[in-house]
């Protein structure tokens, strides 16, 4: 069918197994084996995408992960997945492929052809587009929203299963070419637990993209037999298809396994993944080499490719990558390429060697197959529209050395070793000078092998992989006098070829007498050229990290891959410096671009976060609740009935109150046991006012400060016997109040002989308040006297409930009688239906959260975190007296700091509004007069504002800068829509000043 | 990721603790008798040495154990854990 450029024979694809897909809506034919990469170049599909700055047309210029053009998104709807790379993404039948960053079409892009994209945006474009006015910014952001187009986001929830597997090994092997299947071999012989990981779907690396033999069979033969060897070994766990993307320190490496085809899908399919946390005692990288491309005005075209790229494509998937082809080298590895592909039928036109006398085994070859060879000299310019045309040659003196025509040029600048995961762990490099490149120093684990440490060749690979290997399992614990079963039959190491000599001469900047010409493209997927990189130097920025945020180069999903290696070069060579004096920019998790999905794992939904839940919650459920979320807890706002909004039932339950009883859940405080010979001398420090004086029996209320003086935490404590105190805390400040507990008690006074326990699970708290609560509470059925002299206000008693075993404490959080009656979980909710039942004579109504605020702002009482935020001491709102005079405790201190001491900072007020029925919105700035000056100084801001339905008028709480020292005061509140509501200051306390109610 | 030497349960990922901070600060016996200079270096001024450093953790989603750690803030290595009020 319509694959012109598939090669008759040849190739790791499966002939007998056709497959198609879409790019672009366009019908595209491959087989079982290609990547969409592959399928692409076989059907003469040369342009992928648009770049991201210019929306240039770019091609496939490499066979693998460091391809910087080949990002495509896969798939529609809740399926869509962006950023996937099409070099290494097989090729499955029916799937959708579409290209980024082009509108409306790849071939007819709107960007380019009005030239709004160009002509060029200069480095440092986006730190100087932030000096532009500030109000024209949502326009900006519009149109490079648009032209920014790099993917769209799936449109619904994730429909594939992702999960997380938490593994330990002895040896983590990255990557499984010759050098890693030599590792694995020689680690798993020594009796180490090896993890075996490649990101390709077979075993092979280098070995399934040449031609090469080992131990006599073909290299790919060779890869799959020693992989199934190795997978037969207990020790031993291969993972193809899985990327190690992340190593941290203590050698914790994160790895995207990659699940294929469920029943039904076309073969290839991918249907979710699992991310692995492998912590190795130690790890072999065999990552490979990158090879690096060159610099020449077009470079980017499509049809400009790094020569071992082509081999690749020849080789694996039998896809011709041209027809027609000039390569340009530094060294000899191109010559084997051009070699490869002549021998394949594809002409090669010429081979520019910037070398002045390439005369190797490798180029005698060339020359002797007629190819022509080209000394000291380097290729020019790229001609060419949509891919490449011809190319323009000439010496690097300047001369002319003609135009040749062709369709593919290959680039080899020379190889890189993918140190990107050392690196990421902080691991040194050193520059190897016959490479011109950064080798990764053997560290912290990690043990280099192969192309990953600059070793080029299969048998230099397969050597070094075995030495790695076997010293990371010595380094593990693992001799070879230990060695149980070896898995696999053959020898340690396998026979295979060498490399040639590379012969490698750097060309970096093309020398003066080419001419400027432009643009020269370092980083293709940021575009980022060689003039970016003159004008970041001249306006001063140096240092390569400065350089990489100036101008984002190797910033991309393809993270530099191709770019940093050449810029290293590139930025020596412009600063006259030695490139080890640059150094390589830091490179940084993801090694390749991983899925959202693939990270959250099964941390989605309703597993994301835990729900906890008070006994009652089901029946607020079956009551018609309308919760709200505090913290991991769902709380009941206001349970509406039949036609009301939550307003109206949070007012109802407010009156219920008031004037007969309500129920409310608050088994969600928290509850901390503090017991011990020393913990009333424990709480006298933590708490501003005293407790050891405290009798049995009786509660109070206490204040928390941090060392700061400012407020943490409130709550009643309550003195269950001698040596025991019942500490409640607010709910959201739960596990954080016994943090700070116990830290104390740890650090700084360990010989305190007191021990802190949490039973905020153990006991749910239900409080019964109201003027009928007495009434109800004797209904219900309880052992305690309940009458006003027996049980007082601020006590607490044990003694039964509707049958269950209860501690009733006699406080109150709305200003009413009130009973707090805290019984055992697992019984709480028969106790809450009795209390309902029996109230029902009363009038009673379960109340929700937001009838407990109303209630609680009535009379004043704050909300650590509503009223405060970190900045407000007892000072600030009113609560001198609590403070003890008599001893020391935490943040004492503090207050008399002078900042704290000021007349003008912010105080609690309460706020009423001239119209009564004019609720203030909580939050708005109050100043003292309304005006149009900007800025406008602020007094202060509403912290709480309600409808109070039982004084029938608007209150708020306030936080006032001087506020105290002038209650009565004029304030204007900011409301939203540019109105100001007039509102007057008043003491924080609305309903029933007194106190009158607490005490009946 | 950290692994930290917990004294009480052994090596543990990073995740399973909180930082504390600069170790060995006294809190001052009698505050009041600081002056607010004095008070204030204790309670905000922290070294932050490039280098190794003592410094406390907590172990809150394991024993719950504050420790000490010696760390070298630069390589991030660990060179020790202790429990609370023993000097190496
Ligand atoms: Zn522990």
């Amino acid at each position: 069918m319509s694959q012109p450029y598939r090669l008759p024979r040849g190739g790791r694809i499966d002939r007998g197994a056709p497959l198609q897909f879409t790019f672009d809506g366009r019908t595209i034919h491959g087989y079982q084996g290609d990547t969409l990469a592959s399928a692409l170049l076989a059907n003469g599909a040369a342009l992928i995408g648009r770049s991201f700055k210019y929306h240039r047309p770019r091609g496939i210029v490499a066979a693998g992960a460091e391809d910087p053009n080949a990002f495509v998104q896969l798939g529609r709807g809740a399926r869509a997945a962006p950023n996937r790379l099409a070099t290494v993404t097989p090729a499955a039948h029916g799937m959708q492929v579409r290209s980024v960053n082009a509108w409306p079409s790849l071939d007819y892009d709107v960007m380019s052809l009005l030239g709004l994209a160009a002509p060029f945006i200069p480095a440092g474009f986006y730190y100087k587009t932030l000096m532009w006015p500030r109000r024209l910014w949502p326009l900006y952001e519009r149109v490079l929203r648009r032209a920014a187009g790099l993917g769209r986001a799936p449109s619904g929830p994730d429909p594939d299963r992702y999960d997380y597997v938490h593994a330990r090994c002895d040896v983590l092997v990255v990557g499984a070419g010759p050098a890693g299947l030599a590792a694995a071999r020689a680690a798993a012989r020594r009796g180490a637990r090896v993890i075996l990981a490649d990101e390709q779907p077979q075993p092979g690396g280098s070995l399934l993209a040449s031609a090469e033999r080992v131990d006599g069979v073909p290299g790919h033969a060779w890869a799959a037999a020693a992989a199934a060897d190795l997978a037969a070994s207990p020790r031993v766990t291969v993972l193809p298809d899985t990327t190690v993307f992340g190593l941290y320190q203590s050698n914790l490496a994160l790895m995207v396994e990659r699940r294929r085809e469920q029943p039904g899908d076309a073969a290839g399919t991918e249907r979710g993944a699992r991310t692995w946390r492998v912590t190795p005692r130690r790890i072999v990288l065999a990552s490979g080499a990158h090879e690096r491309p060159l610099l020449c005005a077009n470079n980017d075209l499509p049809g400009v490719m790094l020569a071992s790229a082509t081999a690749a494509y020849l080789h694996r998937y039998a896809a011709a990558p041209g027809s027609r082809a000039v390569f340009f080298t530094t060294n000899d590895t191109a010559y084997r390429a051009a070699l490869d592909l002549a021998e394949a039928g594809v002409p090669v036109a010429a081979i520019a060697d910037v070398r002045a006398d390439p005369d190797g085994r490798l180029p005698a070859e060339a020359r002797a197959r007629g190819i022509q060879v080209l000394a000291a000299a380097a290729v020019r310019r790229v001609l060419g529209r949509r891919r490449v045309a011809a190319v323009e040659l000439c010496s690097l003196d300047g001369s002319p050395r003609g135009v040749v025509e062709c369709d593919l040029l290959g680039l080899a600048g020379g190889f890189a070793p993918a140190l990107h995961l050392h690196a990421q762990a902080g691991g040194r490099t050193d520059w190897d000078p016959a490479l011109a490149a950064f080798v990764p120093r053997r560290s912290n684990g990690v043990h280099p092998a192969g192309g990953a440490a600059g070793a080029l060749g299969t048998a230099a690979a397969l050597r070094q992989g075995a030495q790695a290997g076997a010293s990371a399992a010595a380094a593990a614990g693992f001799t070879a006098d230990a060695a149980p079963a070896p898995p696999g039959g053959g020898p340690e190491l396998p026979s295979a070829q060498d490399a040639p000599d590379l012969g490698f001469q750097p060309y970096w900047v093309p020398p003066n007498a080419l001419g400027r010409v432009k643009p020269q493209f370092v980083d293709l997927h940021e575009d980022v050229t060689l003039d970016d990189l003159r004008l970041t130097l001249r306006e001063g920025f140096e240092a390569v990290e400065h350089v990489k945020r100036y101008t984002t180069l190797g910033m991309g999903p393809d993270q530099g891959k191709l770019a940093n290696p050449l810029a290293t070069g590139v930025l020596a060579e412009l600063q006259g410096l030695h490139p080890a004096a640059v150094g390589a920019p830091r490179y940084r998790p993801a090694y390749t671009p991983v899925a959202l999905g693939a990270l959250a794992g099964r941390s989605v939904g309703a597993l994301s976060d835990p729900l906890r839940a008070t006994p009652m919650q089901a029946w607020h459920q079956a009551a018609g609740a309308r919760f709200e979320s505090v913290g991991q807890w769902r709380r009941p706002l206001a349970y509406p009935q039949r036609g009301e909004t939550v307003h109206d039932a949070a007012a109802r339950e407010c009156l219920a109150v008031r004037r007969r009883v309500g129920l409310l859940d608050s088994s969600t405080l928290g509850k901390i046991e503090v017991n011990g010979p020393d913990a009333g001398e424990f709480l006298e420090r933590v708490y501003v006012n005293t407790w050891k004086r405290l009798p049995p029996g009786r509660c109070r209320y206490g204040l928390m400060l941090g060392e700061d003086g400012m407020i943490l935490d409130d709550g009643v404590t309550a003195r269950l016997d001698e040596r025991r105190y019942l500490t409640f805390t607010s709910t959201s400040g739960a596990a954080e109040v016994l943090a700070w507990l116990e830290r104390w008690l740890q650090t700084e006074w360990p010989e305190l002989r007191v021990y802190l326990t949490s039973v905020s699970e153990h006991w749910a708290c239900l409080a019964l308040a109201g003027p009928r609560s007495r009434e109800t509470l004797a209904a219900a059925g309880t052992d305690i006297a309940l009458d006003r002299q027996a049980f007082p206000h601020m006590t607490f008693r044990a003694g039964r409930v509707a049958g269950v075993r209860a501690r009733v404490f006699r406080i109150s959080f709305s200003g009413e009688l009130s009973y707090e009656i805290n019984v055992p979980a697992d019984q709480a909710l028969h106790v809450w239906e009795t209390l309902l039942e029996c109230g029902r004579p009363f009038g009673i109504a379960p109340y929700g959260t937001e009838a407990m605020h109303v209630l609680r702002a009535e009379k004043g009482y704050v909300i650590v975190g509503q009223e405060t935020d970190g900045s407000v001491t007892p000072l600030d709102v009113g609560l001198r007296r609590m403070l003890s005079r008599r001893k020391d405790f935490l943040g004492k201190r503090s207050l008399s700091r002078p900042a704290l001491l000021r007349a003008d900072r912010k105080q609690l007020v309460g706020l009423r509004s001239d119209d009564p029925a004019q609720v203030v919105p909580e939050g708005a700035p109050l100043v003292d007069a309304p005006s149009r000056r900007r800025p406008l100084p602020m007094r202060g801001h509403v912290t709480s504002s309600y409808h109070s339905p039982a004084l029938g008028r608007a209150i708020a709480l306030a936080l006032v800068s001087g506020g105290r020292a002038s209650l009565g005061e004029r304030l204007y509140a900011a409301a939203p829509d540019d109105r100001w509501i007039p509102v007057r200051s008043c003491l924080p306390i609305f309903y029933d000043p007194t106190g009158a109610r607490l005490h009946v | 990721m950290l692994q930290i030497p917990c004294p009480w349960c052994g090596p543990r990922e990073d995740a399973e603790f909180d930082f504390g901070g600069e170790a060995d600060i006294q809190r001052p016996a009698d505050p009041d008798a600081l002056d607010d200079a004095a008070w204030a270096d204790y309670l905000f001024m922290r070294v932050n040495r490039r280098g190794v450093q003592r410094e406390q953790w907590v172990h809150t989603a394991g024993c719950r154990r504050w420790f000490v750690v010696e760390r070298d803030t630069v390589t991030n290595e660990i060179l020790q854990a202790s429990t609370m009020g023993r000097r190496p």
